[in-house]
């Protein structure tokens, strides 16, 4: 089979790559620009950021969201900040830093020249969020604050309060929202991506559905950006908003895109802990909490004193124990195993012993209750409506959550896929985080995408190919149609006995047993073989209720869900071929002695990219080896 | 307060389409457990629906966590529930008790028509914000991001106003369906920073020409949008931008603006 992967890294040395290639890039004169139509689907930071850079540039925008706005997509709920190498606090950052902070923190499972170009591109972003209004956290002398994130030991995190991501994703909206009104973008709300239509192997339009009126519909372009996030509700609960989905970057994968890494998921460790059956959704507390939180278990299993009762000889504060010099700050990744592996040990606490605590009770000694508040105040009340204990008073309790997937639709250095013209963005693509994404880079990474990448490399794009023209009578948009047609018509004929998230749940379940935060081979066998068995019995058995021509929640579902039981299998087959533990994913035969993750940088040092080869025969995995020239491999140690 | 499982009787909006008549129907929900959540206790009550063959109920939702703005739904006629700084996916059944009776309904307004059931269609407050909801900074022209000192009082009262959702419940509560406290959120965010003062006057005049076009109402101040604002945004921003448009009114010299 066909696919050949060729990364398009720019020659030169690390540090000039990218001004190489922007030299280099084909350029479209502006009045070409308003030649081209541009469909961009998602308008999270990565998409509306793109749409507006694209729009203004002069390309004509068609972009589709699943939600009733533009502003609603999921990039909203990112709490604590978003990583720039400005070096304001003067105390030692820089681009090279950055870079290297973000490929140790992928463990070492990243594209050298990507993270590059995107610490590059990360003080371009500041700049252009405060041009646009966003209300920045500042000092008292009108400058820009900055706190520290996990896994880097400068302060390089600007933030606003504990809703960063809402106040860029509206910057970003606002953008995009000008460009509207100037008629350049034609936004499409409540739309969801069914297919992706290829034209001479080209990326030429999609067909959506209008969730509100059930109508096929179909759009022609001369490229396709995905913009579409992470596919984490693979596991049912998880911090993903409920109609975060992986379909729309599952159904490029079976038409031709190679993915990448799929078994790179992010365990986010300060949660909620899980607490009952009905539960729809995890709630995040951000790690800036990590800050002046401290996170502890009790010494003793079932202690049975009130957390505040517990003194100081009786606790241990396993992080700052185990990592002296990250202490509370250390990565996602090692932060989450250590709460499972206390849990584990039988120390956990809460109803369900599966919850550390996150305790602020020396913070506020230390600076007062007012200037804890007014750093989390909002994080602090969330917590309290939802769990009913007051955080001021008593510990947080918390307990690590699916949150982010680092794999995604394969893309080389201009961020296009393994099809001409479909270009991936943002969390749907694979590139900058490696096995572990750092705290406060994934606002980065979407708007570095969109603002600062894309402009460049779609127009490289279009001046050296030859796009025919293209409606949407061609038959490939009619035999895609009726592709997503038939299975809709499938799903609703099966009416069986079990609901949608009866099923969804039951993926979730094995999803996190199997192919969580600790695997072994044996249970990445059973995963694949129950995942099976759920598909099966998903067609045979599912009751889709309602027609297709109408705002039909459970049908919306079910495609998603449809999607959810083939994307789970592709993960736990890529977590069984990897043999080695990196960053999130932790493979229980290969750690150390101490039970941290165990790479085999001789076998391993390659991303794992899968190509689609029809739904009765096996996906091949295909290697891009990683050259790391400029970082040295080591056994990343946080101690 | 509620502990232990709870027997509950909601009334909700049910509504095939925009165009068809809605009514309250009534529904008796088991086994409601005061931690979950307003919109978990409809999941369950919908999966219930649909085992025994009945079309679930629609209502937006999303985040789950307070911030996209996506949820509504009037609850015994407040928005959100009426509960301080809360949105509906915040709402948890703590908060009822046994045998409560629960009257659920879409949110109500001129602008904001129903698409199905609770699920109603916001996008006239996207319309306002294209009217002028931003400032015109194209991407690459931008300056040092500390080149521009802002006191720290004044950034923070503009993240105040910032930290709208765009949920519209202030449109629902409101007696005159008026998108004021929405707009004036906006205006008086941009109006605040030096980066939105030279685009100020054109902005106020188009968002208010744009926001009476799109079927708001004017700002009567009852002050009901105040005291159900799930983000406890201020009525004093519907101020600030009615000095804003006022100024603009007498003082702002471009008055060609689309009719």
């Amino acid at each position: 089979m066909g696919i050949k992967l060729d990364s398009k890294i720019p020659s030169g040395p690390l540090a000039d790559k990218w001004d190489n290639y922007k030299f280099d890039a084909k350029l479209i004169n502006p009045a070409n620009k308003r030649k081209f139509t541009v469909i961009v689907v998602g308008t999270g930071l990565a998409g509306a950021s793109a749409s507006a850079t694209l729009a203004e540039l002069g390309y004509n925008v068609l972009s589709f969201c699943i939600q009733d706005s533009p502003r609603r997509a999921h990039s909203i709920a990112a709490q604590g900040g978003i990583n720039a190498a400005k070096n304001y606090p003067n105390d030692g950052d820089s681009v090279r830093r950055l870079f290297y902070d973000t490929v140790k923190g992928g463990d070492y499972r990243a594209r050298e020249a990507n993270v590059y170009r995107l610490a590059q591109v990360s003080n371009n972003i500041i700049d252009q969020m405060v041009s646009q209004g966003v209300p920045f956290a500042r000092e008292y002398g009108g400058l820009l604050d900055n706190r520290s994130f996990g896994g880097s030991q400068v302060s390089r995190t600007f933030y606003a309060r504990g809703q960063t991501g809402q106040q860029l994703l509206l910057g970003a909206y606002s953008g995009m929202m000008k460009m509207i009104n100037k008629g350049k973008i034609k936004q499409f709300n409540r739309r969801e991506m069914m297919d992706l239509v290829l034209v001479n192997g080209q990326a030429r339009g999609i067909i959506v559905r209008d969730l509100v009126t059930g109508k096929i519909e179909r759009y022609a372009a001369d490229a396709v950006l995905m913009c579409t996030g992470g596919y984490g509700n693979v596991f049912y609960l998880s911090t993903n908003a409920k109609v975060s989905n992986g379909s729309a970057a599952w159904r490029c994968y079976k038409k031709g895109a190679a993915f990448a890494n799929p078994c790179f998921t992010q365990i986010h460790p300060t949660c909620i802990p899980v607490h009952g059956d009905f539960q729809s959704k995890l709630t995040l507390m951000s790690e800036s909490l990590r800050n002046d939180g401290r996170v502890w278990v009790p010494k003793k299993p079932n202690d049975p004193r009130k957390p505040a009762d517990i003194p100081d000889e009786d606790r241990d504060y396993y992080l700052e124990r185990v990592y002296p010099s990250f202490g509370n700050l250390a990565p996602r990744d090692v932060s989450s195993r250590q709460a499972k592996y206390r849990c584990d040990e039988g120390l956990g606490v809460g109803p369900t012993g599966r919850a550390v605590y996150l305790d602020f009770r020396d913070a506020i000694k230390r600076d007062g209750k007012e200037t804890i508040a007014a750093k989390y105040g909002n994080l602090f009340e969330m917590y309290e409506r939802i769990t009913a204990d007051n955080p001021y008073e008593t510990p947080m309790m918390i307990y690590p959550a699916v949150h982010y997937t680092m794999g995604g639709l394969w893309v080389d250095y201009n961020l296009q896929s393994t099809i001409p013209g479909l270009h991936v963005l943002g969390e749907a693509n694979f590139s900058d985080h490696g096995a572990n994404r750092l705290g406060a880079s994934a606002l980065m990474q979407g708007l570095a995408d969109g603002y600062f990448v894309i402009p460049y490399t779609l127009g490289n794009y279009f001046g050296s190919t030859k796009l025919e023209k293209v409606t949407t009578d061609h038959q490939a948009f009619v035999d895609a149609e009726a592709a997503v047609k038939q299975q809709t018509e499938k799903l609703l004929s099966i009416k069986g006995t079990r609901t949608v998230d009866d099923f969804h749940k039951a993926l979730g379940h094995i999803m996190w047993e199997k192919v969580g935060m600790g695997r072994t081979e044996a249970g990445l066998k059973e995963a694949i073989s129950g995942i099976r068995k759920l598909r099966e019995e998903y067609w045979q058995d599912v009751n889709v209720l309602g027609g297709e021509d109408n705002f039909n929640v459970e049908l919306h579902k079910a495609t998603r869900v449809a999607d959810f039981l083939e994307l789970g299998e592709l993960m736990a087959l890529d977590a069984l071929e990897r043999n080695e533990s990196c960053g999130g994913h932790f493979r229980e035969e290969f750690q150390t002695a101490d039970g941290e993750a165990l790479r085999n940088d001789e076998t391993f040092a390659h991303a794992a990219v899968w190509e689609y080869t029809g739904a009765n025969s096996s996906p091949i995995r295909h290697k891009e080896e990683l050259v790391f020239e400029n970082v040295k491999l080591a056994t990343r140690s946080y101690k | 307060m509620a502990s232990g499982n709870m027997t509950l009787n909601l009334k909700i909006w049910r509504q095939k389409h925009g165009e068809a008549q809605g009514k309250l129907v009534d529904y008796k929900v088991n086994n409601v457990l005061p931690e979950m959540s307003f919109l978990e206790m409809i999941d369950v009550l919908n999966e219930q629906l649909v085992s025994k063959g009945e079309d679930a109920i629609a209502f937006d939702h999303d985040c789950r966590e307070g911030i996209c703005g996506m949820c509504s739904m009037m609850i015994d006629g407040k928005a959100h529930g009426g509960f301080k700084n809360t949105t509906t996916c915040q709402v948890h059944m703590r908060l009822y008790k046994d045998g409560d009776t629960i009257v659920v309904e879409p949110f109500r307004a001129q602008a904001f028509p129903v698409v199905k059931d609770l699920t109603v269609d916001r996008s006239a407050l996207d319309g306002i914000m294209a009217a002028g909801g931003y400032t015109s900074a194209n991407t690459g022209n931008a300056q040092d991001a500390n080149s521009i000192l802002i006191p720290k009082p004044i950034a923070d009262e503009a993240m105040d106003a910032a930290a709208c959702i765009g949920c519209g419940a202030c449109v629902a509560s409101c007696p005159n369906g008026s998108a004021m406290l929405f707009m004036g959120a906006k205006v008086s965010q941009l109006a605040l920073l030096p980066q939105g003062k030279p685009e100020a006057p054109k902005r106020a005049l188009n968002m208010v020409m744009t926001h009476d076009h799109l079927g708001f109402g004017n700002c009567t101040t009852h002050a009901e949008c105040e005291a159900t604002c799930p983000k406890g945004i201020s009525i004093e921003h519907i101020a600030r931008m009615n000095r804003e448009y006022l100024k603009a009114a007498f003082t702002y010299f471009e008055k060609k603006r689309d009719e």
